[in-house]
C-alpha cells in the first residue's frame, strides 16, 4: 500500500530553505486507524485498505458505524476512505498510521475539496475571452457569446450538446493536487509540511498520498 | 484555531535583527549578493519608510537618493539573505509611514534627530 493519510489542512506559511523562501501549506495528518481490508480473490474483488480518521461521539453516530469501528477495536471515525493499490495489504486491521509512513518520500499528492465559489460566469468558470470592451459592444461584455448553430454537430436536435460549457456553479469538487514537494515531517505534532498551495478551505479534510509521478 | 502549528514552524525562523530599528532611522542593511558563484555582502544606507507585515512575512522598506534618483528596496526582516541592520542615526517621526518623504527634495527630506539622552523611551533607541 502506498504511504496514505488523512488529514486536516491546517494553513499557509513560509519556510527559508538556506536563502530561497519556500511557501508551504501545513497539514495535519492522522492518526488514522485501518478499518477493514478488501481482498481481490474474495467478495470484495479488489486490494484496498481502508482508514478511518478523527474520532466521534457515539452519540452522533449509528449502531451501524460503532459496530463497524468495533471490528477493528477502535471508537467510531467522523471519516473514512478507502486506498487501492496492487499486490499485498502488509497492514492489519486496527493498525494505527501516522506521519511516520511518508519518511523518505519526496513528493506527494493531495485531494481535497476546492472553495466553493458559488454560481459563475463563463469567464471565471472555464477562461472565456468574453467579448469587446468597446467597438460597438453594448451590455455583453462578460458572454459567453453564441452557442453554436442547429447545422453543426454541436446544435443537432435543436439542442446544445450535452456539457456545452456554460455559467453555473463553481467550486466545491474534488481537487487532486499533484507533485507536492515533501518539506518536512513534524512527526511530534503530526504535521506535514508539503510545498505550494492545497485544494480547499483550512481545516478542511484532504487525502494525501506519496505522489504517482515524482517518486 | 490551529494557528498554533503554523506559530510552531513559523518561530524558530524569527529573526532579531531589526528589534532595534524604528521608523525614521537611518539604517545600513547589509545585504547578501550571489553573481554567479561567488558571494558577497552589499551595504544599502538609507531611511526606513515602514514596516509591512508581521511575524515571518514582515518586510521593511528603506529609501536613499542615487545620483538624484529615489530608489526604494523592500527586504523581509526574517530573510537569511539580510546580514544584518546597523542603526546609524534615530529619525524624529510622528507617523508609523513616512510616504511623505518621496514628495520631498534635497534638505526636506532631513528628519530631525532623536535626542540621545532624552525622554525615557529615547536612551534604549539610541547608540
Amino acid at each position: 500500500m502506498p504511504p496514505t493519510l488523512l488529514g486536516r489542512k491546517v494553513g499557509m506559511t513560509r519556510i527559508y530553505d538556506g536563502d530561497v523562501m519556500v511557501p508551504v501549506t501545513l497539514v495535519k495528518a492522522g492518526p488514522c486507524v485501518v478499518t477493514q481490508l478488501k481482498v481481490a480473490d474474495g467478495k470484495d474483488g479488489y486490494n484496498a485498505v481502508q482508514l478511518g480518521f478523527e474520532d466521534i461521539r457515539a452519540k452522533v453516530t449509528t449502531q451501524a458505524e460503532i459496530g463497524h469501528a468495533a471490528k477493528a477495536g477502535t471508537a467510531p471515525k467522523r471519516a473514512f476512505r478507502e486506498v487501492r493499490f496492487e499486490g499485498s495489504a502488509d497492514k492489519t486491521v486496527g493498525e494505527t498510521l501516522n506521519v511516520g509512513v511518508f519518511e523518505g518520500v519526496s513528493h506527494v499528492d493531495v485531494i481535497g475539496t476546492s472553495k466553493g465559489k458559488g454560481f459563475q460566469g463563463v469567464m471565471k468558470r472555464h477562461h472565456f475571452g468574453g467579448q469587446p470592451a468597446s467597438h460597438g459592444c453594448e451590455r455583453k461584455h462578460r458572454s459567453p457569446g453564441s452557442i453554436a448553430s442547429h447545422a453543426t454537430w454541436r446544435g443537432q436536435c435543436g439542442k446544445p450538446k450535452k456539457g456545452l460549457r456554460m455559467a453555473g456553479r463553481m467550486g466545491g469538487d474534488r481537487v487532486t493536487s499533484i507533485g507536492h514537494k515533501l518539506v518536512g515531517i513534524d512527526a511530534e505534532n503530526g504535521l506535514l509540511v508539503l510545498k505550494g498551495a492545497l485544494p480547499g478551505a483550512n481545516g478542511s479534510l484532504v487525502l494525501v498520498t506519496r505522489s504517482r509521478k515524482a517518486s | 484555531m490551529m494557528n498554533k502549528y503554523i506559530e510552531l514552524i513559523e518561530k524558530p525562523q524569527l529573526a532579531a535583527k531589526t528589534d532595534e530599528i524604528a521608523v525614521g532611522d537611518t539604517v545600513d542593511v547589509h545585504c547578501k549578493i550571489k553573481e554567479g558563484d561567488k558571494e558577497r555582502v552589499q551595504v544599502f544606507s538609507g531611511t526606513v519608510l515602514c514596516f509591512n507585515g508581521r511575524g515571518l512575512t514582515r518586510t521593511f522598506t528603506v529609501r536613499r537618493i542615487v545620483m538624484n534618483e529615489g530608489v526604494e528596496r523592500i527586504f523581509p526582516t526574517n530573510s537569511p539573505n539580510v546580514v544584518k541592520v546597523v542603526k546609524k542615526r534615530a529619525g524624529k517621526t510622528r507617523r508609523a509611514k513616512l510616504f511623505y518623504l518621496r514628495d520631498r527634495v534635497g534638505k526636506g527630506t532631513r528628519l530631525a534627530e532623536v535626542a540621545k539622552a532624552g525622554k525615557k523611551g529615547d536612551a534604549k533607541s539610541a547608540d
